[in-house]
């Protein structure tokens, strides 16, 4: 039987003890011996969110494919087991083996969100892997990050040995590979760090770069110490999706987690380019899979999981070409096997109306539109297509179809937004709840229309075009928040129309790490010492130890916040090559500012420098120019 | 037609709770492709039933599902098909057609034996069976039951039929299901209060083992009970 790294006094004392067990269906268990390579795949959140991640069940089933490698999962412990390893003295441990992380050759760590950072540090301690990089030795894994926020590593740079830039399906083998041979070899950790930095594509070893600042707090240099490591790292990139495995046996949880269905990943990147998008820019060019690949995987995934629901995953489900024949297909297979179909991500028109009327109970569903922004000319300013037609069509077709609920989302603090484009929330707000009046008769209304509007605060993020911009204070930020609640009671549908908006303390944070650099780290080093965890769970935030900790160690919010970056300013995240030119973004953000609208990659190229990787939707457009 | 399930459940997954437990039989049925039989409506769901909650960290082999299917190949197809599927904690013992009109796996409980055993494998409940016939002629055993008004005292005593000491553990056949759950637990701590013997203020310090559940074939006064599935018959 296998054994549990908990005992039964402590896994009856603690919430849901089933995420620590493993044992799960699909999950995949090896003889260590048999083994040359133990990677543990750490999610830094609580267990029912990092189960509910595809990048890391695709890594999972791609390196467990290898004979020679077990890869094994691993979450942050919840705060009631956090204090009872640390008072026991317990080590950190995989799922699957219960061994702990401590003896395993790489520990790698999913990025998803920056609300993660000080869960990155739990994992590492909990471990008992040393905080900082330059502390470890040959005994301790080699920390891995991945995923979204490498996209600026810098704020983390230090608690990393290295950083695997771009999609995973691609050089993680080679990365072993030359790990295995400078283990064979008899050599340590540098040497591996410094092969791996000059061998591997797509890998950043913080250690080896050094970065100067200027007088005005900038970056003046950022240079690689050793001959051979690349000034720039490109990412990685899988230019054939139905060439590359997807997890066909994904790990199926007992507790039910927040992803609780089979997810089938259609596309990758998205060709819309909305400008506060940073997925729209860094997973560039958007790559399709074929729809034979697609329907093979549904009913071999139903098959092996027997979840009752599958879900497509992509930026934007309606650009993906064989939309229809492929939801047809899962209507058919669905029907016949009982299993609901969730389609997210779909732009409400005709089609997706229809579709949806078929798979859901109109009654009990809302729609869901993102205008993102109140006005017309602010949606320009975003790039965001859509427009108060489109919104008011599809709202209109949805109330004809027997909908009457609707869900709207926006961003405060776009770059130029005035008290016009707030108003505009409302406004338009109240326009989709009068059109249901005027769409349908008082005898066919099954309740009356409600409408829920929510707004986040807007972070530019690097790699999009929004990244030299200024974001709002705290204040600010809560004063649009507050105008846009009382423009929401002025309007005469105003008791149809919920409003919610999120706290502002997070996301200046969050702005924070988004843009910082290296100075960052101590900050978030300090304030993860002082107790702060789970800063992405509102309950165990604790802003005043943050602002504290910012005061204390001399590093100043504002610097990275509300500052208006130059065009010729250094990002700490400029030596990483995404594929999109900076002089494409820059363009984009003189364009922004003019409210000028930039068309989608299908409907014409606009040379972000994405073609380099000559695929997916380039070639497509210049398949047909040819033609 | 109706199959009875009987399972066992040990080891790790002791630590799935009840809820958790029917969704991994909803998943189960799925990956095994049994023909199970669906409610109507948009989001249809199995039809099926489950014999009484088991508490967290106990171990069990008198389990039982109700589920409701349409076709089959056989018992020995049923079985192999979902042994397939069932990983190492879930152990599917056997599978009996059940007669018409048979109550649910869930209306059907009547009584539950258990085995209750310390962690501590240097305490055995061995050298307090002196102590047994002395509880078991009380007239009254009561214990503190919280209900929706407030704490209440039970009398425990007419629901235990059978409690004896063998191989160091604690064996009783108590009431169980909705008309007058005794819990293991309960039993223990009257029972080693009665041997002025201090309770464990942890439940980890025993191991609790449900070895059946059981259904009343007689009468109330005069009760006769036989396993769940004992009515049912092989298909």
């Amino acid at each position: 039987m296998r054994k549990l790294a908990l005992n039964d006094e402590i896994l009856l004392k603690i919430e849901k003890p089933a995420r620590y067990i493993g044992g799960e269906v699909n999950s995949v268990m090896k003889d260590p011996k048999q083994v040359k390579v133990r990677f543990a795949m750490c999610f830094p959140d609580v267990y029912e969110i990092g189960m509910s991640h595809l990048g890391i069940q695709i890594l999972y089933d791609l390196f467990n494919r290898y004979d020679d490698v077990w890869c094994e999962r691993v979450y942050s412990p919840w705060v009631d087991l956090d204090g009872i390893m640390r008072k026991e003295k317990i080590p950190l441990f995989a799922l699957e083996s219960q061994d702990p992380v401590r003896d395993f050759d790489f520990l790698g760590i999913t990025l998803q969100y920056e609300m993660c950072y000080t869960n990155i540090l739990q994992v590492l301690d909990l471990s008992g892997i040393p905080l900082l990089a330059k502390d470890r030795t040959d005994r301790e894994p080699i920390v891995i990050g991945g995923g979204p926020c490498t996209y600026n590593p810098e704020p983390i740079a230090d608690f990393f040995d290295l950083f695997y830039i771009g999609e995973g399906e691609t050089a993680y083998r080679q990365l072993m590979d030359v790990y295995l041979e400078t283990k064979a070899a008899g050599e340590g950790r540098e040497a591996f760090l410094l092969r791996a930095a000059r061998e591997v594509p797509g890998i950043y070893v913080p250690s080896l770069y050094e970065v100067r600042y200027g007088e005005d707090g900038t970056i003046a240099s950022f240079l690689p110490v050793k001959e051979g490591v690349p000034k720039t790292v490109r990412k990685e990139i899988v230019m054939d999706l139905d060439s590359v495995p997807y997890p066909q046996k994904p790990v199926v949880p007992y507790v039910k987690a927040t992803q609780d269905r089979v997810v089938l990943e259609i596309q990758r990147g998205c060709i819309r380019g909305c400008r506060f998008c940073q997925a729209g820019q860094i997973y560039r060019p958007v790559r399709e899979k074929g729809l034979e690949t697609l329907k093979r995987y549904a009913v071999e995934m139903l098959k092996n999981t027997g979840y009752e629901e599958i879900s497509l995953s992509s930026l934007s489900s309606s650009d993906y070409s064989h939309l229809e024949e492929l939801v047809e297909f899962l209507m058919e297979t669905c029907r016949e096997q009982k299993v609901n179909i969730s389609l997210p991500s779909l732009r409400i028109d005709a089609f997706s109306l229809d579709v949806m009327g078929k798979v859901q109970d109109v009654k009990k569903s809302s729609l869901t539109f993102a205008p993102e922004a109140g006005s017309q000319r602010l949606r320009n300013v975003i790039n965001k297509g859509l427009t108060r037609e489109d919104i008011l069509h599809g709202a209109g077709l949805a109330f004809e179809g027997g909908w009457s609920r609707v869900k709207l989302y926006f961003m405060l603090g776009l770059p130029t937004e005035t008290e016009e484009d707030i108003r505009g929330i409302a406004e338009l707000s109240n326009d989709i709840a009068a059109l249901y009046y005027e769409t349908v008769p008082k005898e066919q209304r099954t309740g009356p229309v409600q409408i829920v509007s929510s707004t986040s605060f807007f972070i530019p993020k690097p790699f999009t075009p929004f990244q030299w911009a200024k974001m709002c204070t705290k204040e600010e930020f809560l004063e649009k928040a507050a105008l846009t609640k009382r423009s929401i009671r002025e309007q005469l549908n105003q008791k149809r129309i919920k409003y919610n908006w999120h706290e502002a303390d997070v996301s200046v944070l969050e702005g924070v790490f988004a843009r910082g650099d290296r100075r960052v780290a101590e900050v978030i080093l300090k304030a993860y010492q002082k107790g702060c965890l789970y800063d992405a769970w509102g309950e165990y935030f604790k802003n005043d130890l943050w602002l504290e900790t910012f005061e204390q160690c001399g590093v100043e919010i504002g610097f990275y916040t509300t500052r208006q970056r130059k065009e010729d300013e250094i990002f700490p995240w400029d030596f990483l090559d995404c594929g999109v030119n900076k002089s494409f973004l820059w363009r984009e953000w003189e364009r922004a500012q003019r409210g000028e609208v930039t068309p989608n990659c299908r409907a014409q190229c606009q040379g972000c420098g994405a073609a380099r990787f000559k695929g997916g939707v380039c070639l497509e457009a210049r398949k047909e120019h040819e033609e | 037609m109706r199959i009875r399930v009987k399972f066992a459940k040990y080891g790790a997954l002791r630590f799935i709770g009840h809820l958790d437990v029917m969704r991994f039989f909803q998943k189960a049925l799925r990956r095994a492709q049994i023909d199970v039989a669906y409610t109507g409506g948009f989001s249809p769901h199995q039809i099926m039933t489950f014999s009484a909650p088991l508490g967290l960290g106990m171990s069990s082999f008198g389990e039982y599902m109700d589920v409701e299917i349409h076709s089959h190949q056989g018992k020995e197809d049923f079985l192999n098909r979902l042994r397939a599927v069932c990983p190492e904690g879930i152990e599917i013992l056997d599978a009996k057609a059940l007669p018409a009109g048979t109550q649910n796996a869930m209306a059907g409980v009547a009584a539950a034996s258990w085995e209750i055993g310390f962690s501590d494998p240097h305490k055995s409940f061995e050298k307090l069976k002196e102590n047994l016939p002395g509880f078991l002629a009380q007239e009254e055993i009561f214990v503190t039951k919280e209900g929706k008004k407030g704490p209440r005292q039970v009398d425990i005593r007419p629901g235990i039929h059978e409690c004896a000491i063998r191989e160091g553990k604690l064996c009783i056949l108590a009431d169980a299901g909705s008309s007058g759950n005794i819990r293991p637990e309960e039993v223990t701590e009257r029972f080693l209060s009665f041997c002025k013997e201090a309770m464990p203020d942890h439940p980890s310090a025993f191991t609790v083992l449900r070895r059946e559940t059981w259904e009343n074939a007689g009468t109330p006064e005069a009760p006769k009970f036989q396993p769940l599935d004992a009515m049912g018959e092989d298909f």
